[in-house]
């Protein structure tokens, strides 16, 4: 076998591991589904009599914005497992042996991509129970679908390099929210711009994540996308490209605890 | 034929603290080495070391004949390694734990699944195999580990502290394992603090203090270094100690001397001593509680070697921990 196909197998049999733990604790599960389910009730029954979104029902506005925001924190499980790992001594085990060496993380944000695809069809089935419907062509639907598992596996590898970093699962998970949330929140994804202050309205209109909000809403929508779409695919991969190096150079110099 | 691990003035530091100051090690292929001394000595640094977790600051090590920096990826062909953390998934089975690391050392599907019931039934394992290792006592997750060692038949084997707090049927246990490779030809580099363990176990024995080797030969040599036998005698009467000492000084072979409220008198020939020492002390009305001949520990060597107990380093170091 060659080395890519090694690469490949090394980061299956990892991704593998990384699904299972969380059929082993159910708990994990709860963050992936009843979560995001409340989240959504949440916003569209409290939340939303109060919040104007001229041109869309809320439930319409909110749903892509959720989604967006609920996959940008399915990474945790990959920033949680590697803490542990780190913790537990297994990081050692994996590290003196012959595998791949990247493939302890390219097998878990892998996984995160598994998860993060079942998150979405728990998500869009709420979603239709309170009423929000797709306008916008099948072949745009697909591509929002797309953008945002690419978005949710983006940010894996931000949550890869958190939990390499952070001293603890706890202090990994604490830092993961503390950044994102938010980043999550100062945008476009549960309420529109023009209804925040003058001084917040530049900084939401330039946060990454309305650009990715902004692009899921055009491609479920049909809204116009102006240049949302691209903007979002463009910082998307720009998180890839930097997260990615930064985690593999952490894994190779991390030290067990 | 080579060594099985050669090293070369390995110096490794973390900012001031200087972990190992120049370790030259040679393990001969097919033998046990002990690497022992207390914690913060440098032990587990050598291992990491050698097992190409870490860089080492300068001097070289070889592995199985491989550069530990320059042919890393071979070196981890040709070892396995277990220690004290237990490093296996909780969330897995058993039988889990042991194909994923088949499958990572590139063994295959077949022969993973084949290697890892093996393993399972030679660790007693097998009735536990399919269940969650978050549900096995201490003592099975080390030997799962040592197990996930060993899956790949790697010629070289480096346990860090092994039984390090396991209770002593769990360590009986282990140490029956470790011999039993041993007679496979295996290849075994150890760590401990535990100076039966090495004596058990190691052909030879490298004492490390402060990363320094500070002695080096088989459990023998060692225990030759620190002198012969010994007297050791307990008094009725704790208070009369110095007055025993000076009773038999003339028996002695070196300057007998208390220590925990114990008469020990080095003595270079066994045979008569004890009736001589009774003898002795009973002329000088001291009675006698108990009285014995003991053969040098490897306790003995560290404190020769170091002026200082192994045990009690230990608790200084806590000590320190604690004091922040």
């Amino acid at each position: 076998m060659t080395a890519l196909a090694y690469g490949v197998s090394d980061t299956l049999v990892l991704a593998k591991r990384s699904l299972l733990r969380i059929r082993r604790q159910p708990d994990l599960l709860v963050s992936f589904t009843v979560q995001p389910i409340l989240f959504v009730l949440l916003f569209v029954y409290v939340f939303g009599g109060a919040i104007q979104t001229p041109g869309f029902d809320y439930v319409d506005f909110l749903m892509p914005g959720i989604i967006v925001q609920s996959i940008c924190f399915g990474g945790f499980v990959t920033a949680l497992g590697l803490s542990d790992d780190l913790k537990k001594g297994l990081m050692d085990r994996f590290r003196s042996l012959p595998m791949t060496r990247s493939a302890l993380l390219t097998g878990r944000t892998l996984g995160d991509v598994v998860t993060n695809t079942f998150q979405l069809v728990v998500m869009f089935t709420v979603g239709f129970l309170v009423g929000f419907n797709f306008s916008s062509s099948v072949g745009e639907v697909i591509a929002g679908i797309a953008l945002v598992l690419l978005i949710g596996y983006a940010f894996s590898w931000v949550f890869a390099f958190i939990g390499l970093m952070a001293s603890s699962p706890e202090a990994a998970n604490a830092y993961g929210f503390t950044i994102l949330f938010p980043l999550t929140f100062v945008s476009s994804a549960f309420v529109p711009v023009a209804s925040m202050p003058s001084w917040l309205q530049p900084i939401a209109e330039h946060n990454p994540f309305t650009y990715m909000v902004n692009a899921a809403r055009a491609l479920f929508l049909g809204t116009p996308a102006g240049n949302d779409v691209w903007l979002a695919l463009a910082w998307t991969l720009g998180i890839i490209v930097v997260f990615a190096p930064l985690a593999a150079w952490r894994y190779r110099r991390v030290v067990a605890r | 034929m080579p060594a099985a691990v050669e090293t070369n003035r390995l110096h490794k530091s973390y900012g001031d603290v200087q972990a190992l100051r120049g370790i030259d090690l040679h393990v001969e292929t097919g033998s046990v080495f002990g690497l022992l001394g207390p914690n913060g000595a440098g032990k587990t640094t050598a291992v990491r070391i050698l097992t190409t977790l870490l860089d080492p600051d300068d001097g070289s090590a070889r592995v199985a004949g491989f550069d530990v920096v320059r042919d890393a990826a071979e070196v981890r062909r040709h070892i396995g390694l277990a220690g004290q953390y237990a490093a296996v998934d909780e969330n897995l089975t058993g039988f889990e734990n042991l194909q994923m690391v088949g499958r990572l050392y590139h063994l295959g599907h077949g022969l993973s699944r084949d290697r890892a019931r093996e393993l399972l039934a030679s660790f007693d394992l097998s009735e536990a195999g399919d269940r969650l290792v978050r549900t096995y006592s201490g003592g099975m997750r080390r030997r799962l580990d040592l197990a996930a060692a060993l899956v790949a038949r790697p010629p070289v084997l480096f346990l860090d502290e092994p039984t390090t707090g396991l209770d002593i049927r769990s360590r009986i246990g282990l140490w029956d394992a470790i011999e039993a490779l041993v007679s496979e030809g295996t290849t075994v580099l150890l760590t401990t603090q535990y100076l039966d363990e090495a004596d058990r176990l190691a052909d030879r024995i490298a004492v490390i203090d402060q990363g320094l080797v500070i002695a080096e030969g088989t459990p023998d040599d060692l225990k030759d270094q620190v002198g012969g036998e010994r007297l050791e005698i307990h008094l009725c009467d704790d208070d009369r100690g110095q007055e025993a000492v000076a009773a038999l000084t003339s028996i002695a072979s070196d300057r007998p001397f208390l220590e925990d409220g114990t008469v020990r008198v080095p003595v270079a020939e066994r045979r008569g001593t004890i009736a001589n020492a009774v003898r002795r002390l009973d002329e000088a009305g001291i009675a006698i509680d108990d009285i014995a001949v003991s053969t040098p520990t490897l306790d003995d060597v560290f404190l020769t070697l170091t002026g200082h107990a192994a045990e009690q380093e230990e608790k200084e170091q806590e000590a320190e921990v604690a004091a922040g």
